[in-house]
């Protein structure tokens, strides 16, 4: 939601000021979205989610309570109706693949989301910061006793958690409504590609959102959109009870280490 | 140098370490040594810093570190050993080493090779996660991740605990290399006295949070350090 | 020891709220029947059911805090049960208003009638049958909580997944229950009820007896939870919340527990649903909305977890509240304050307000007695092993 505002405040700006670089406005918006969603995300840790580590479903409730305040924050600041983001040229139009019309915004969504993706794996995977992450996640004091700086690597977590959820704002814009309830139709969407990926696997969650979205849009045609919806509910409500821990569970010894 | 002076440390309403006094070297092991549950962790985790001391202070390297965080201890060149070995599970052999790097500044942040010449065996699992090595392994993984950090204080809990005892030579071997080096104070806390005497250049021995018989190599007398054990 | 577990259910906090409840039980709709409009005394009938509903959101309340509170199963799913307990009461009370409503057909209801159905579809059945209702008000959510909770719990799906599911099933309530092909009215829901067991519900009298209905099953569904609680399986349920895998190797069989409790908290729901759609005239889909049950799960947080008492206070504390702050100046704040709520609560008063209360007052008085009662436990018996 914010990711998105940003963006419609950027175009907004652009538009106003120096129309020509309206093709580039999604440009400027990503890293502020990025920016201005991880800063945010980074107060939250720091103020309230760092009181409450271990204790899941109060975290839950607090978060639940932060996002009704932000709703409301956006709501007085912007107006409670939908905001106009247009599309740059270059992502405008369609074409045909095998008889199926693509959008080329929802194109260039799914590439970025793969770019995302790719750079996320990245910086887990081979920057200092992911691994010093990945340490603290799997044992907080023993990170501690090596000289990681538990409380910062918290803090930057949440923030880039936040962050890309701004940027996957930013793309929402593209082709969803911008309004201060953006978000909330998707939070039980991502609940669920997380349950059915596994929690703290990206590649779990990347296979998951496929998964259940090409599903969903595969069932919408014979059930209709909400029985499709449901249907994939049951689906994962009974998926759970074979796979616990989601379909890439960790396997091997180091599970029970 | 590192002196402890009269350390109480409380778990709530039960106190686990009882005005608790001891000294640790360059160059020197100290040991420490008592039955399960007479407050040997307990003591090495005050003096990480995983748990705040109630009354009296630790001072390392002449600065009062009592009320410093595991993390700030780390950085002045403390580094632990805990007991279970706490390895990363997830992580690989080589990420696991890496994490030592933490309180290094970016151009030291290299493996010193000798990690490699005490436990030859981690060089040739450096793409293992470390979840999956045995505990023999893990062991010796822990304490390399340990010397990553170039500590100048080495806190080693119950290294020896469920190895097989070829490890447990290497695992001795690397103790007294590290002695030998003349740079790091070592306290290691142990139950297998055998293992301990070999080492050792001072003796502690705990019972319900307290000192009850200290003593240094030379003067050490055998049976009353056994009794002191057995209480 | 000897004494019997109704005995031990009514300790002296348990008696004065139940007082307390059977006092407003007869007060409030004494006081709106028998009293002029124009006397001080007065209570005007809207009150009577704006009040009402507070005591059916006090029973939902109740229900949750059964589970949340002593068994640590956090569902952000209740509101589906309350719904489904309000849809069967709804439709019921469809069947009643016969060749009155708009279209005057004697059997359909007027949104069947207008989305050409040919006839009464089958679930529609019985509901013209007041006890066949009241069944179903027990039934329908009893049964989705048992089948749901059987798959759940035997999977041993436990803290935040549990929560999320319990959201998603709500969720996908919701979005069935939005659709006209349902045959639960769609969008719109039911609504223009006309009479129940033939009274008027527009009536004053039909609104005070309902709303002393409401408080009298508030005070069973109290009565109930304290009995539970107070008893041996109580101290397995806690046990449970504290550690539930070493209750399991104890031998206690942990999903039979946990979906007994999940089930009857589910049919309180249900029935607080049923008594809250004659009192506010009209049930549609929103009611599943996730947010609802999420809001639900907070006035037990306000008001103590763990404690019943609580629970019921705080339905009515934070609904007060979003009364006042809806209808003035202040509408726009709302949101803030409610949010600002579930993030102070949790962070500032995890015992709630009567959690708070008692244990500071315990703490006065003696503090092993205290500790005892903060875990939901009567002061004279021994804590389950457990839990320790």
């Amino acid at each position: 939601m914010l990711g998105a505002y940003t963006t419609y405040v950027v175009q907004d700006l652009i538009r106003t000021r120096n129309p020509g670089l309206f093709d580039y406005s999604l440009m400027i918006a990503l890293p502020l979205a990025f920016l201005v969603a991880g800063a945010v995300g980074i107060l939250i840790e720091r103020t309230v989610i760092r009181f409450l580590y271990g204790r899941p479903l109060e975290t839950l409730l607090a978060t639940w309570g932060i996002s009704l305040i932000l709703q409301q924050a956006v709501r007085s600041a912007f107006g409670p109706t939908n905001k106009e983001v247009g599309n740059p040229g270059w992502m405008s139009g369609a074409f045909e693949l095998g008889g199926i019309t693509i959008t080329y915004n929802r194109m260039w969504i799914i590439v970025f989301t793969l770019a995302v993706f790719v750079g996320l794996l990245a910086l887990l995977r081979f920057t200092r910061l992911g691994l010093e992450m990945r340490a603290v996640t799997q044992n907080r004091a023993m990170a501690a006793s090596m000289g990681i700086r538990t409380a910062r690597i918290d803090a930057l977590t949440f923030g880039l958690g936040s962050g890309i959820a701004g940027i996957a704002g930013v793309a929402l814009s593209q082709i969803d409504n911008v309004s201060p309830n953006l978000g909330q139709g998707y939070i039980i969407d991502s609940f669920l590609v997380v349950v059915f990926g596994g929690v703290g696997n990206l590649w779990g969650t990347l296979v998951a959102s496929f998964t259940l979205g090409i599903a969903n849009k595969f069932l919408e045609p014979f059930a209709g959109a909400v029985l499709g919806k449901i249907a994939i509910l049951v689906f994962i409500i009974l998926f759970i009870q074979k796979r616990p821990r989601g379909m890439f569970a960790l396997k091997g010894r180091a599970i029970e280490a | 140098m590192l002196q402890v002076n009269a350390i109480d440390l409380h778990y709530g309403a039960a106190q686990a370490l009882r005005g608790i006094s001891m000294q640790a070297e360059p160059g020197k092991v100290t040991c420490v040594l008592g039955r399960n549950g007479v407050g040997k962790t307990s003591l090495l985790d005050a003096l990480m810093g995983q748990h705040a001391v109630s009354k009296g202070n630790i001072v390392w390297e002449g600065d009062d570190i009592t009320a410093l965080r595991p993390a700030d201890r780390a950085r002045r060149g403390i580094a632990y050993v805990p007991q279970g070995r706490e390895i990363f599970p997830l992580l690989t052999v080589e990420e696991n080493l890496e994490t030592g790097f933490a309180p290094l500044k970016r151009a030291e942040r290299e493996i010193p090779a000798d990690v490699y010449t005490l436990f030859p065996v981690l060089k040739s699992m450096l793409r293992r996660r470390g979840g999956d090595l045995s505990g023999g392994q893990q062991q010796q993984l822990a304490i390399g991740r340990a010397l990553v950090m170039r500590p100048r204080l080495l806190l080693l809990d119950e290294p020896t605990e469920g190895i097989q005892p070829s490890i447990i030579k290497d695992i001795g071997r690397a103790i007294s290399y590290l002695r030998g080096l003349g740079q790091i104070a070592i306290v290691l806390v142990e139950q297998y006295l055998d293992f301990a005497q070999e080492l050792g250049d001072h003796f502690l021995v705990m019972d319900r949070g307290s000192v009850v018989y200290a003593s240094d190599r030379a003067k050490l007398d055998e049976a009353a350090l056994k009794r002191a054990m057995a209480i | 020891m000897t004494s019997s577990p109704l005995i031990r259910a009514l300790d002296r906090g348990a008696v004065a709220f139940i007082l307390v409840l059977v006092a407003i039980g007869v007060l409030v709709p004494a006081l709106n029947l028998l009293t002029a409009e124009s006397s001080v005394w007065h209570v005007p009938t809207y009150l009577v059911a704006l009040w009402g509903k507070y005591v059916c959101y006090a029973i939902l309340a109740l229900s949750i805090d059964l589970i949340w509170g002593y068994c640590g199963i956090l569902s952000l799913g209740h509101g589906a049960f309350f719904a489904l307990g309000g849809y069967a009461m709804g439709m019921y009370l469809m069947r009643q208003i016969g060749t009155r409503g708009v279209y005057g057909n004697p059997i359909l209801p007027d949104f069947m009638v207008f989305l050409n159905w040919p006839e009464l579809p089958v679930f529609w059945y019985g509901f013209n049958h007041f006890a066949y209702a009241v069944l179903m008000v027990f039934l329908v959510p009893g049964v989705l909580a048992f089948v749901f909770g059987w798959f759940a719990f035997r999977s041993r799906v436990t803290g935040v997944y549990l929560s999320i599911i319990t959201q998603a099933l709500t969720y996908a309530l919701l979005l069935g229950f939005f659709r006209n092909n349902f045959g639960f009215g769609g969008n719109n829901g039911l609504t223009d009820f006309k009479d129940i067991l033939g009274f008027n519900v527009q009536a004053q009298e039909t609104r005070a007896a309902l709303f002393a209905i409401s408080v009298l099953a508030l005070i069973i569904g109290f009565f109930i939870c304290r009995t539970i609680v107070a008893s041996k399986l109580g101290m397995v349920l806690v046990s449970i919340r504290d550690a539930e895998s070493r209750t399991r190797f104890l031998g206690y069989r942990v999903e039979n527990y946990k979906l007994f409790v999940f089930t009857l908290s589910a049919c309180m729901a249900g029935v607080a649903g049923a008594l809250y759609v004659p009192q506010v005239g009209i049930i549609n889909p929103s009611e599943f909305a996730p947010a609802n049950s999420i809001e639900a799960v907070i006035w037990v947080a306000v008001g103590g977890r763990g404690t019943l008492i609580g629970a019921a206070i705080g339905a009515v504390i934070v609904n007060y509240g979003k009364t006042t702050f809806t209808s003035g100046p202040l509408a726009p704040y709302w949101l803030f304050l409610l949010g600002s709520l579930f993030v102070l609560v949790t962070l500032l008063l995890p015992r709630g307000i009567v959690g708070t209360v008692r244990h500071y007052s315990g703490a006065l008085r003696d503090r092993k007695a205290s500790a005892a009662a903060e875990d939901g436990i009567t002061p004279n018996e021994p804590a389950p092993k457990a839990a320790e």
